[in-house]
């Protein structure tokens, strides 16, 4: 049960600061039809919001604004839905803060 | 191809990574260090609290140069129910002392002054490259590593793996497995600025003194999980974190979380008017002693978060790993120095040395809580601060209510969410874990 407020990862993801290395995903969703229990706990548990339905009912993945925590790994990558891999050195996310 | 070869190859530069490769590179070993950040730090989240011992010990007058924020003279525990808070607080002059014993700290920012350090040893430091593969020999002994900046491998007599909480090199090499999602926590943080005097009044500080809230209770929503307030000179960092495993059985939303805790009632004016300029997100190793998977090998050990040395009681994590890439790197160069080969059997003196100090002894005197915490967390994370907030209401509100009433309908309010063996079960258990 989840009793959430709307809240606008993207807005979120506006602070941070990106080096985006195009045409090459680090992160991979296995092709299926019907997603497992594992692809769809990722459209929720994804802090930044990366995988998404799309309109065929299958889960997609945008790199883009991966803040690169490994959750999605700890999730899928055991069961195959998904390959996981760092960025390349120097792409990917750059905290300011951290 | 670096044709050179190295004494040692540290894979990561976080806090784990910088303190061996600082205590190999001050004995005056040939160490290389690869980082896949633009910099040391600018893949690095922390609450964060730094424990001032641990990296005394590697840097005794680091007080004199490292960018920290502020002294901590105040520490705060919250536990709240969705309108409430129930506080310990524990503020002391004591903490004013000449050499402060905690600081707040912005990773990305001591991250970059530690690594500095390392270059000034001798250490070689290259950032910008991801080691994609450990390389072995036949005999699965590692040899050295695979990057994505050159073919070919870099070599070196040991590798220590200071790669963080993913560890997922020693996961492709067969040495280790990958996190279990009950043994990780996901949390997210964002970096809160105001007006350094904004902050100060806010928390009740004056000066370079900081203060620290800890949160439990209905904010992670019956999950196991806590939350974050620290201090820091012109920002406030906040944060929460829940185990994998129940993000992923409640279908919770992380930022909704996060959203949530902002708008509570004890949190709000905490932050009110600030400007955010990040959000992270981390994971962090909750699964404690019993999660700890093999630590030294033929011609590599592991060190910090890739250990899943951190303990979440208490939320060190950092200490720990910096203390384990010491211990390991004295190790090494132990082993070194007596020109024996870096053998599992010879690497097995890091795993002594670190028995020997308080990372595995702290480890070892919580190795029961993770799982009570994860079992009982509907208890612990829910129904207990609601009834604890309810008891203080009952106490502090006056309605002409008998005492004597009031405090049977506390009691009864416990025993009936909870029954008496429940509570007698729970306080046992808990104190056991404790012990
Ligand atoms: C929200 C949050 C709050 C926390 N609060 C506290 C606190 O207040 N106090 C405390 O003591 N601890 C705290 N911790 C825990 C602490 O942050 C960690 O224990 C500590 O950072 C572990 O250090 P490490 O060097 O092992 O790993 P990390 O600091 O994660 O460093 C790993 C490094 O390795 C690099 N790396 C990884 N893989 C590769 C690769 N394949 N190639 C090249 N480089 C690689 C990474 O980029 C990174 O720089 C907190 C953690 C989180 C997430
Ligand atoms: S690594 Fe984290 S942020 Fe990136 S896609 Fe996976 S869950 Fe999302």
């Amino acid at each position: 049960m989840s009793t959430d407020v709307a809240v606008r990862v993207e807005d979120k993801l506006f602070y941070n600061r990106y080096q985006v290395d195009p045409g090459r995903a680090h992160i991979k969703v296995r092709p299926h039809t019907t997603p497992s229990p594992q692809l769809k706990a990722l459209l929720k548990a994804c802090p930044a919001r990366c995988y998404e339905l799309n309109d065929s009912g299958q889960v997609e993945i945008t790199v883009d604004g991966c803040i690169e925590c490994g959750t999605c790994r700890v999730i899928g990558e055991a069961s195959g839905d998904i390959e996981w891999s760092y960025p390349r050195g120097g792409y990917g996310v750059l905290f300011k803060f951290g | 191809m670096i044709e050179e070869r190295f004494d040692a190859i540290v894979v990561g530069a976080g806090m784990a990574g910088n303190a061996a490769a600082l205590t190999m590179a001050q004995r005056g070993m040939k160490v290389l260090q690869l980082e896949r950040g633009e910099y040391s730090g600018s893949k690095n989240v922390q609450g964060a609290i730094l424990y001032a011992d641990m990296l005394e010990k590697l840097i005794p007058d680091f007080r004199e140069e490292a960018p920290l924020e502020r002294h901590l003279v105040e520490q705060r525990f919250w536990m709240l129910d969705d309108k409430s808070h129930v506080g310990l607080h524990y503020k002391s002059d004591d903490f004013n002392e000449e050499k402060p014993n905690r600081y707040t700290i912005i990773r990305a920012q001591f991250d970059k002054w530690f690594s500095s350090k390392v270059k000034e040893a001798g250490a070689i430091v290259l950032c910008e490259t991801t080691v994609t593969e450990l390389a072995q020999d036949a005999y699965g002994k590692v040899i050295g590593v695979r990057t994505d900046r050159r073919d070919g491998e870099i070599h070196a007599d040991v590798v220590v793996l200071a790669e963080g909480v993913n560890g997922l090199l020693g996961t492709r090499a067969g040495l280790r497995e990958r996190p279990k999602p009950e043994n990780v926590a996901l949390a997210v943080k964002e970096m809160h600025f105001l007006p350094r005097e904004t902050i100060e009044a806010r928390f009740n500080l004056k000066g370079d003194e900081g203060a620290v809230i800890e949160a439990a209770g209905t904010i992670s929503r019956g999950m196991t999980g806590m939350g974050f307030i620290y201090s820091n000179k012109e920002c406030i960092s906040l944060g929460i974190g829940c185990l994998v495993s129940d993000f992923q059985k409640t279908g919770e939303t992380p930022y909704g979380l996060l959203e949530n805790f902002k708008k509570h009632p004890s949190v709000a004016p905490l932050i009110e008017g600030s400007e955010v300029k990040e959000y992270s997100a981390h994971l962090i190793p909750e699964g404690g002693y019993n999660a700890i998977p093999e630590l030294c090998g033929d011609g590599w050990v592991v060190v910090g978060d890739a250990a899943q040395l951190n303990n979440a009681i208490h939320r060190e994590g950092s200490n720990l790993a910096m203390t384990s890439g010491r211990i390991a790197a004295e190790a090494i160069f132990q082993v070194k120095s007596r020109r024996d080969p870096m053998t599992k059997q010879n690497l097995a003196l890091y795993k002594k040395m670190l028995e020997e100090s308080f990372v595995i002894k702290d480890l070892k005197k919580y190795k029961d809580m993770p799982a009570l915490l994860h079992n009982q967390s509907q208890n612990f994370f829910l129904t207990y601060p609601q009834l604890v907030s309810k008891a203080m209401q009952n106490f502090v509100r006056v309605d002409g209510t008998p005492k004597k009433e009031k405090e049977s309908s506390t009691l009864r309010s416990f025993v009936s969410a909870r029954s008496w063996t429940g509570l007698f079960g729970d306080a046992f258990r808990f104190a056991r874990a404790w012990r």
